[in-house]
């Protein structure tokens, strides 16, 4: 039997010395035990739905079983599951006690994946179960825990419905930003998603986009490909178009105000990605006269993303050069608790940072970003 | 003394303190190996681990797999490692967890352990004792 | 440029006109299709003719055409760059037919045309066989049609086509490459297989241009994670116009998880950073690095760990550079002889042992 009985005495508690502004996590993933939690809030027709067809992304696959076996079940450290039974972070007291307190957390956002309705091929099952969702990290995450903040989750494919449930959402300070996930039907800048980031701007939040979904397109360009080892890999590069879409697409140029943040990304491709963006925009400006900055610029302005999952090149200084080409202070903390490659706060960033670039990373950017 | 061998039955494991140091002691097919619990990366718990066999490849899309139950992956990157010698699979001449002696004693003894492997992380040997059918590691 | 070094230019691009341009080098059959079925051309979108990165406009003749005949080669890249070899990479649509005996005929034709037009017309030219994937025994057919011909010294794919380049239905061409010592070409663009992007169609060619630089970084983890790079060890793969900055950041992506999650590709048992080393070279036109900022040209060279991987070209005529600043800005110049000669010598055996000469 693999499942460790007591998970708690596992962790090393400590919270990192450098974190003098708070220690905020941007990516904890809070799950229910089962589509029974979110009863609640669903109306009779569309439980009824959840019952005989469930949530349906655009790959065939059912019950939650993704195309790309995981590497371990549910992606989860086999720590993180609860001694009192459910799956890993289904439960508030295990959480503070063997995530927030053991690190010593601040803040943690919660970013809730499947099942919740985002990307469903139905758009009003994805809106009844937007709904549900984030009423269920209200009552079972948000209210009971101070130490919380949850994210707007929206059926992004209908962005009419999605700015509908942002704009009931905004100005309750539980919820920090508006959830997408990275794989979108079309790329996110596309006119369609316009009124998302509309609602968004608007209720002064910003949007993050987080790695998965399932477009319904092969995973890569270039068709399917094999391996999850292969997945993991394509969710820097679907990203990598994300942010190539919102800027060019001039997303920014009309709500200047709109911040994106990219979580669970990797982050070391950013640059290479603001200078490709520079280098051909430069020769190709006149097709996209809407764009009246340099893409880079775009980017260094709007963009933010989280430390996880950590890029590792064999020769690690390289990463800080890629760090500060990103900016010191667009970069956030992540744990992406409780899934497997997991970062301990006090030995994901590099050891030779100056205090302040750790101090802010840990803390400083993100209260910045979501106005902590 | 850290388990009555029967508290750790065949393919299980037990995570227990020696003088300070947190060791996974694991049962083989009645031999006994232990770990440092510390996976070298940063730090994950072996003890929470999956324990799996060990897959090689002559070709692609051909799987040899053996020593089921012999391999323990860190929870938080999936680094493997042997049981048996402590090293690490993608890379076992420099990266591997620490290794500590374990024996059972009970009127005849079990060597369950194999050469110290080289490199980095040297394992340390502990003394045995035999009371009554238990493990012991000393530190 | 510099004087001293004679430069082997690793990317150009010879355009053929029109379908009519290949009918001396289809069959009775495939030429009147063309004629009867009014098959004027196949200028695919990866490559809009008008627009201005396509054709450098001091490279577009008065008809507002370029690049299509061995002169305007001579004249705007061989003698300014001061290259004694060229490598031909024709890019005309052949890669997006559908119908796979179409496709074939064509493909036939436009290396036929590569043949008679530019190779018999100029010594120093050296070019890629096009591939037909669309069917990939004849793929393999064209291989071995062409390859006792030394001066086709690559095979050519395009970075966005139909399945990744590392699964098993492509090794047969592989194991053809390996026999005839070609390098395997990968070359911007597509065959609209699938959108520009894992998330859809792109609204904008600025972004599909830009979406070249995924599509290179999927097809090199097919390669490693397929075991293909590994099967074939005498293989290199060569990446062409990708923009090369995107490498290191992949590598580290991918050399992490592997790490992790090796036992779903047991196969690969040496770092992917290794073997993209030992087997993968890459272009230089485009470089995508910030051009006032030589100190970061340096540090990527430097994240990139190797002075044998990267090979110079002008990739000619699409626009990536202005009058003669051929070499990205920033290249020391201790790299040139590697950049411009060295480096493409040992890479495409084809070329050694006759530089220079026919």
């Amino acid at each position: 039997m693999n499942v460790i009985q007591s998970p708690s005495q596992l962790v090393h508690p400590g919270k990192p010395a450098a974190a003098t502004l708070g220690l905020v996590d941007v990516d904890i993933h809070p799950r229910a035990h089962g589509m029974a939690d979110y009863k609640p809030w669903l109306s009779e027709r569309w439980w009824s739905y959840a019952q005989e067809y469930g949530a349906r992304a655009r790959h065939g696959f059912t019950g939650g079983q993704p195309p790309f076996p995981k590497a371990q079940p549910l992606a989860c450290r086999r720590d993180a599951w609860p001694p009192g039974g459910g799956t890993p972070a289904s439960d508030l007291n295990f959480l503070r006690g063997h995530h927030l307190d053991a690190h010593g957390i601040d803040i943690g956002v919660l970013n809730p994946l499947q099942p919740s309705g985002q990307g469903d091929r139905n758009n009003g099952f994805s809106a009844a179960m937007a709904h549900a969702v984030n009423e269920w990290q209200l009552e079972t995450w948000l209210r009971p825990e101070p130490r919380l903040r949850g994210s707007v989750v929206v059926p992004y494919e209908d962005a009419a419905a999605s700015a509908a449930e942002i704009r009931k959402r905004a100005g309750d300070p539980n919820f920090c930003q508006v959830l997408m996930m990275s794989r979108t039907a079309e790329p996110a800048g596309n006119p369609r998603y316009w009124p998302i980031y509309e609602a968004a701007a608007e209720a002064g939040l910003p949007v993050a986009f987080h790695a998965f979904g399932y477009s319904g397109w092969a995973m890569t360009n270039t068709g399917w490909p094999s391996f999850y080892i292969e997945e993991v890999s394509e969710h820097a590069t679907s990203c990598q178009n994300q942010v190539t879409s919102l800027v060019v697409e001039g997303v920014f140029e009309r709500l200047p105000a709109l911040k994106v943040v990219l979580i669970e990304c990797g982050f070391a491709w950013l640059p290479s990605v603001a200078w490709r963006l520079d280098r051909h925009w430069r020769h190709l400006k006149a097709e996209v006269p809407h764009l009246r900055r340099a893409p880079s610029e775009v980017i260094r302005e709007h963009i933010w993303v989280s430390t996880q999952p950590m890029e590792e090149p064999e020769v690690g200084r390289h990463l800080k050069d890629v760090m500060g080409w990103i900016g010191w202070d667009r970069i956030l903390f992540a744990t992406d608790y409780p899934h497997w490659d997991f970062d301990d706060p006090r030995a994901a960033l590099p050891a030779t940072l100056p205090e302040e670039t750790r101090r802010d990373i840990y803390g400083g950017n993100a209260r910045r970003v979501y106005g902590l | 003394m850290v388990a009555a061998v029967g508290d750790i039955p065949p393919g299980g494991r037990k995570l227990v303190e020696v003088a300070g140091r947190r060791v996974v002691v694991f049962n083989l097919g009645g031999e006994f190996f232990a770990l440092g619990d510390r996976c070298p990366h940063q730090g994950g718990s072996l003890a929470a681990g999956c324990v799996t066999g060990h897959v090689s490849s002559p070709a692609p899309g051909e799987y040899s797999y053996s020593r089921r139950g012999e391999m323990v992956r860190c929870p938080w990157h999936y680094w493997e490692f042997d049981i048996r010698t402590g090293r690490s699979r993608f890379d076992p001449g420099r990266v591997r967890t620490r290794r500590y002696e374990a024996r059972v004693e009970s009127g005849a003894a079990l060597q369950g352990a194999t050469a110290l492997p080289e490199g980095p992380y040297r394992a340390e040997t502990f003394a045995v004792r035999v009371e009554d059918n238990y493990v012991v590691v000393d530190a | 440029m510099p004087e001293a070094i004679r430069a082997i230019d690793c990317d150009v691009h010879p355009m053929v006109l029109s379908m009519s341009a290949l009918a001396p080098y289809l069959d009775e059959f495939w030429r009147d299709q063309v004629v009867e079925r009014g098959i004027t051309q196949l200028d695919g979108q990866s490559w809009p003719v008008n627009a201005p990165k396509t054709i450098r406009a001091d490279w577009r003749n008065a008809a507002g055409r370029g690049a299509d005949t061995v002169e305007a080669l001579r004249a705007q890249a061989l003698e300014p760059f001061g290259a004694d070899l060229a490598i031909l990479n024709p890019l005309y649509g052949v890669q997006m037919v559908l119908n796979a005996d179409m496709a074939v005929a064509f493909t036939r034709a436009l290396n036929d045309w590569t043949r008679a037009e530019w190779l018999d017309r100029d010594p120093r030219l050296r070019a890629s066989i096009v591939l037909p994937l669309q069917d990939i025994g004849a793929a393999v057919d064209e291989i071995e049609r062409l390859a006792p011909d030394r001066r086709f010294v690559q095979a050519l794919v395009l970075a966005m086509g139909d399945a990744p380049l590392g699964k098993r239905q492509f090794w047969p061409v592989y194991e053809a490459c390996v026999r005839h010592g070609l390098p395997l070409g990968v070359h911007a663009g597509s065959a609209y297989r699938h959108p520009q992007t894992s998330v859809g169609w792109t609204s904008w060619y600025l972004e599909e241009y830009v979406a070249n630089q995924q599509a290179f970084q999927s097809q090199l983890a097919s390669l490693i994670t397929e075991g293909a790079l590994g099967k074939f060890p005498e293989m290199k793969v060569v990446l062409l116009e990708s923009g090369v900055t995107w490498l290191p950041a992949f590598l580290w992506r991918l050399g992490k998880t592997w790490k992790g999650v090796r036992f779903e590709v047991p196969w690969v048992d040496r770092p992917p950073a290794e073997l993209v080393r030992d087997q993968v070279r890459l272009t230089v036109q485009p470089f995508d690095a910030p051009e006032d900022d030589p100190g970061a040209v340096e540090r990527i060279l430097d994240h990139l760990r190797s002075e044998d991987m990267l090979l110079w070209a002008s990739d000619w005529p699409h626009w990536q550079f202005d009058g003669d600043a051929a070499v990205p800005p920033g290249f020391p110049a201790s790299l040139l002889s590697k950049l411009l000669r060295d480096n493409a010598l040992a890479t495409y055996s084809r070329l050694r042992g006759e530089e220079g000469s026919p």
